[in-house]
C-alpha cells in the first residue's frame, strides 16, 4: 500500500491498492479504476498528493482501491467533500468518483453547483443507467420503458442528460468516455486533471448484472468526429443531437477556476480591536 | 427616583423608524459612560420595514438576562407594536413614552398601570433639517438614564455615517426634553475596565478562530447568518477560507472535506439545517473527522418562528444521529461564553477527532452586550497527526484506526507520504479497510466510545455556583435569568445552588452527582415544551430527591422573578 521510497516515476499499478473490489465480474468499473490509475501515472503524480473522493454506490467504492488518499462519504455528497478539500488544500489533486444514482439523483443539486462554482476538480461519473448496489432500480438516466421491480413497465420518465446539464451549469470541461476503452479513458482523465477548473467526464460503464444488454455498448461507441470546442452553444447543439455514444472531449472552456479568498496574515488577536470599547 | 443598578428600556416603532439604530447608539452611549449593557431585539416577520423593538438593559453589573419588567417603553409610533406586548412586560412603576402625534398607546400596554407621558418626538425632529424622531427618542432615553451628554455624542459620532450633525442636534433636544419625563437614573458606573461590545454570534465566530478554525462552509439561515457573516472577512484576514454552500447537506460535507485535508473546520446553522446535517455528522463520527457545527437554535419544529429563541434542538443534537455515534455537545451559558464554548468545542473536536455541536440560541446569538475582556484561551489544540512517513517500514502499513488506549489514533493528512488511507463511513478495520466482521465493528465502536469516555473536562463541564439543599439545574441561555434569580434568593437568605451544564455530551454523571451532593430538591429549568433537558437528565444521571420541571417553549425568555418564585415557594414548602 505504501508508495516506494524512491522518487522514481510511478506506474499504474503503484496507484492500485491490494484491496479486492466488491464489483461483479465484467463490471465496467474495473476498467475505470484501471484508467484512473493509468492517468495518475501519466500525470507523474504521487499517491500522497492525490485524493479520490466518493459517495455511495458501486462506483463510489473506487477510493479504497487506489493507493491515494481516499474519502468514501455518504450518499450523494462527494462533490461538497471534494469542494471543501480542494478549497482548503489547493495543492492537492482531487478526483471525484460517482455514479448515475449518487451523482445525478441524490447528489443532483451539488452537481449543478459544482459546475457553476468551477472549483478545480475532476468529476468522473460511471453511468450504467441503474442502481446496482441496491440490485436494479431505475436511476435518472434509465430509459423510460425499462421495467424493474420498483417500476414495473418502466418509470415513464425521460432521461436526465448530464452532459447538457453540466454545460448549462457552467462546467468548463465536458467529456464522454467508455469504460471498454481504458486507454482512451485514461488519456481523457489526464486531460481533465490538467484542465484548470471543474472537469466533468461521463463514463459509460456497463452493468453486466442488471443491464446485460449494455454489453452492446462496445459496438455502439465511436470517437467524436470533431475536436472539442470552447463555444458552449455549439457544444450544446452537438451534445443534444448526438447519439449518446459520441466519445471525446466535447467542450473545453476558458473560465478561470474558483479559489476562495484567503492568504491573510493577521494574527487572530488583532481582530479583537473590533470589539474593544477603549476606542469609544 | 432613586438611582438603580439596572434600568430596562425598550424602544419600539414601525419599519424605518430606526429603533435598532437608536437602540445600538444608546447601548454604546451607556458603554462609553462605563456601564454594562445588553440589547436584544424582536421584530415582525417582514424582510424589511416591519415593526421592531430594541430591548435594552443597562446596568452597573455584567449579565445577559432580561429583567422582570421594562422601566421604560418608548415608541416612535404604535403601528403593530402591540404584537410585542408579551415580550415587553411593564408594571405600575413603568413609564410609556409616546409621540402624541402617533395616537394613544394601545390598551395592552397601559393596563399594566404604567404611566403614559407624551413626548412630541416628531415635532421636535421636524424643527431640525434632516433630523429623525428616533434620535430625539435616543436623547430622551439617555437623559432619563442620567447618561452624560458627551457619551451620547460619542456614540452618535461612532455610529452615524451621514446626517451626523442633525442627528446630534436632535439627540441634544431630546436630552433636554428628558427633564420633563420621569427619571430612571442609573447608579454610578463601576470602576473603569477594559471591555468589549460584542454579539453572541460574533463571540462564537471569534472563539472558532481562536480555536484554530481556518475553513468555514456557510449556508445562510436565521439566526446563525451573522455568525457566518462575521467569519467571512475575519477568516480571510487570518489566512482562512470560506465557501458558500448550496445547502446544509453541502456545507457540513465541505467542512468534513476540508478537515480531512487537515484544516480545522466549522459550519453554523439553526434547527432546520442541523436536521439536514445529522447524517453527515455520523460520517464524521465513523470516519473520525473533526468538525464543529454551531447550532443557533430558534423555535421549531419545522420553520417554527425563525427569528425567535427556543432550546428545543437539544434532542436532535444529542440523539439525532443514527447508529451509536458518540460525539461532543457543548452549550454556552452566557453571551461571553459563546466565545469560550466554541473555542473549547474546536479543541475537543480536534483532539478527539470527532464532530462537536455547539448549542447556542437566538437569544444569545443575536444579543449584543458589554462584557469584560474574556480570558485568553489555552491556544489552538493540535490534532494528533502522522508525521511524514519515511520512517515507517513499508512492510507495516499505516493503520489509520489503530486501537489505542485513549481511542485516539494518529491521523494522516493528505500530502503525507507512506500513510495514505481511505476515510470511510463504512465500518472498517484498523487499517480503514471496509469490514463487516462483528469483531471489527465492536472494536471500532469501543474505540470511538473510549475517546469520549476518557475525556476529562475538568471544571469546564458546568458552572456550579452556591450551595444549599435546593438546586437549580439548567443550561444555555436560561442561565442568565437563573443566576439573577439565585442572587435575589441569596440576598433574601435562601441557600440554593446552581448547576448550569456546559458539556452535555459526553455526559458527566459522576461530576453531577458530586455537584448535587446533599441536595433534596432539583428544579430543572429549560426553554422548550416537552422537557427535553429533563428527559436527558433522567436518562444520563441520577437526580437526588424531589425533581420538578420549570419549562415553557420559546420565544419568551424566563424572567428572574418567576424562577425566584418557583424556587422560594418550593424550598419553603
Amino acid at each position: 500500500m505504501n508508495a516506494p521510497a524512491t522518487a522514481a516515476a510511478l506506474v499504474a499499478k503503484d496507484f492500485k491498492s491490494d484491496y479486492k473490489p466488491v464489483w461483479c465480474p465484467g463490471c465496467g468499473d474495473y476498467s475505470v479504476l484501471a484508467a484512473i490509475t493509468k492517468a495518475l501515472a501519466i500525470l507523474g503524480l504521487r499517491p500522497e498528493n492525490v485524493a479520490v473522493v466518493s459517495g455511495i454506490g458501486c462506483s463510489s467504492r473506487i477510493p479504497a482501491y487506489t493507493t491515494c488518499y481516499g474519502f468514501h462519504g455518504v450518499h450523494g455528497r462527494a462533490l461538497p467533500v471534494a469542494t471543501g478539500l480542494k478549497a482548503a488544500r489547493p495543492d492537492l489533486t482531487v478526483l471525484v468518483a460517482s455514479g448515475d444514482g449518487d451523482g445525478y439523483s441524490i447528489g443532483g443539486n451539488h452537481f449543478l453547483h459544482a459546475c457553476r462554482r468551477n472549483v478545480d476538480l475532476t468529476y468522473i461519473v460511471m453511468d450504467n443507467h441503474v442502481y446496482g448496489m441496491t440490485k436494479g432500480q431505475p436511476s435518472p438516466t434509465t430509459e423510460p420503458d425499462w421495467s424493474s421491480k420498483l417500476a414495473p413497465g418502466g418509470t415513464g420518465l425521460r432521461e436526465f442528460h448530464p452532459l447538457v446539464i453540466a454545460l448549462a451549469s457552467g462546467a468548463s470541461f465536458v467529456a464522454r468516455a467508455f469504460s471498454g476503452d481504458p486507454n482512451g479513458c485514461a488519456q481523457m482523465i489526464a486531460e481533465a486533471v490538467r484542465h484548470p477548473g471543474f472537469s466533468f467526464i461521463e463514463v459509460l460503464s456497463p452493468c453486466v448484472t442488471f443491464r446485460p444488454e449494455q454489453r452492446a455498448w462496445k459496438d455502439a461507441v465511436h470517437a467524436a468526429p470533431v475536436a472539442a470546442t470552447d463555444d458552449a452553444a455549439r457544444a450544446a447543439r452537438r451534445i443534444m443531437t448526438d447519439d449518446g455514444f459520441n466519445l471525446g472531449v466535447l467542450f473545453k472552456g476558458k473560465r478561470a477556476p474558483y479559489q476562495p479568498a484567503s492568504g491573510g496574515t493577521q494574527a487572530v488577536a488583532e481582530l479583537e480591536a473590533g470589539f474593544r470599547l477603549g476606542s469609544l | 427616583m432613586d438611582a438603580k443598578p439596572s434600568v430596562s428600556v425598550a424602544l419600539a416603532g414601525s419599519g424605518g423608524a430606526g429603533v435598532m439604530t437608536a437602540g445600538n447608539m444608546l447601548l454604546e452611549a451607556a458603554a462609553h459612560a462605563g456601564y454594562y449593557g445588553l440589547m436584544t431585539r424582536t421584530s415582525g416577520p417582514q424582510i424589511r420595514g416591519g415593526e421592531a423593538a430594541a430591548m435594552l438593559r443597562l446596568s452597573t453589573f455584567a449579565g445577559d438576562g432580561q429583567d422582570d419588567r421594562f422601566h421604560v417603553l418608548a415608541a416612535i409610533d404604535w403601528q403593530n407594536v402591540a404584537r410585542f406586548a408579551a415580550e415587553l412586560p411593564l408594571g405600575p412603576d413603568s413609564v410609556i413614552l409616546g409621540d402624541p402625534a402617533a395616537g394613544e398607546p394601545p390598551e395592552v400596554f397601559t393596563r399594566s398601570g404604567a404611566r403614559y407621558v407624551p413626548v412630541p418626538l416628531k415635532a421636535v425632529a421636524g424643527e431640525i433639517a434632516g433630523a429623525w424622531p428616533n434620535m430625539v427618542a435616543l436623547g430622551v432615553l439617555a437623559g432619563l438614564l442620567g447618561l452624560p451628554a458627551a457619551s451620547l455624542e460619542a456614540a452618535a459620532r461612532r455610529a452615524m455615517k451621514k446626517g451626523l450633525e442633525a442627528g446630534i442636534a436632535a439627540a441634544q433636544r431630546g436630552f433636554a426634553l428628558a427633564a420633563q419625563v420621569p427619571a430612571y437614573p442609573l447608579a454610578p458606573p463601576p470602576k473603569r475596565a477594559s471591555r468589549w461590545l460584542i454579539t453572541g454570534n460574533e463571540a462564537a465566530g471569534y472563539g472558532a478562530l481562536r480555536g484554530g478554525v481556518r475553513f468555514v462552509a456557510a449556508y445562510p439561515i436565521t439566526p446563525a447568518t451573522e455568525l457566518l457573516e462575521y467569519l467571512a472577512p475575519a477568516l480571510a484576514k487570518v489566512g482562512g477560507t470560506l465557501v458558500q454552500a448550496e445547502d446544509e447537506l453541502a456545507s457540513i460535507n465541505m467542512a468534513l472535506g476540508a478537515s480531512f485535508g487537515g484544516v480545522p473546520s466549522l459550519t453554523a446553522t439553526s434547527g432546520p439545517g442541523l436536521s439536514l446535517m445529522v447524517e453527515s455528522l455520523g460520517l464524521g463520527v465513523a470516519a473520525e473527522v473533526p468538525v464543529v457545527v454551531v447550532d443557533v437554535m430558534r423555535t421549531g419544529p419545522s420553520t417554527g418562528i425563525a427569528t425567535k429563541s427556543e432550546q428545543a434542538d437539544l434532542g436532535t443534537a444529542l440523539y439525532g444521529l443514527h447508529g451509536d455515534a458518540p460525539h461532543v455537545v457543548i452549550a454556552p451559558n452566557s453571551l461571553e461564553d459563546c466565545l469560550a464554548a466554541t473555542e473549547w468545542a474546536v479543541g475537543l473536536a480536534e483532539s478527539l477527532q470527532v464532530p462537536a455541536i455547539v448549542l447556542s440560541d437566538q437569544y444569545l446569538g443575536q444579543a449584543r452586550g458589554v462584557i469584560d475582556v474574556p480570558a485568553q484561551g489555552s491556544g489552538a489544540v493540535e490534532r494528533l497527526k502522522v508525521q511524514d512517513g519515511g520512517d515507517r517500514p513499508a512492510a507495516e502499513p499505516y493503520k489509520r484506526y489503530v486501537l489505542t488506549p485513549s481511542g485516539v489514533s494518529p491521523m494522516a493528512i493528505p500530502g503525507t507520504a507512506g500513510a495514505t488511507y481511505t476515510a470511510d463511513g463504512l465500518e472498517h478495520n484498523e487499517r480503514g479497510t471496509p469490514s463487516s466482521q462483528p469483531s471489527d465493528h465492536l472494536a471500532q465502536m469501543d474505540k470511538r466510545a473510549r475517546k469520549l469516555a476518557q475525556l476529562d473536562p475538568g471544571e469546564a463541564w458546568a458552572s456550579v455556583e452556591g450551595e444549599g439543599e435546593t438546586a437549580l439545574v439548567t443550561f444555555g441561555s436560561c442561565t442568565g435569568p437563573a443566576r439573577e434569580a439565585l442572587a435575589r434568593a441569596r440576598a433574601a437568605g435562601a441557600k440554593i445552588r446552581l448547576v448550569s451544564l456546559r458539556l452535555l455530551a459526553p455526559a458527566q454523571p459522576q461530576r453531577l452527582t458530586r455537584a448535587l451532593e446533599g441536595v433534596k430538591r432539583v428544579l430543572v429549568l429549560e426553554q422548550n415544551h416537552s422537557g427535553q433537558f429533563l428527559r436527558y437528565l433522567r436518562g444520563e444521571y441520577d437526580l437526588p430527591g424531589e425533581v420538578k420541571s420549570l419549562r415553557r417553549p420559546g420565544p419568551l425568555p424566563f424572567r428572574p422573578a418567576e424562577i425566584h418564585a418557583a424556587l422560594t415557594q418550593w424550598s419553603h414548602a
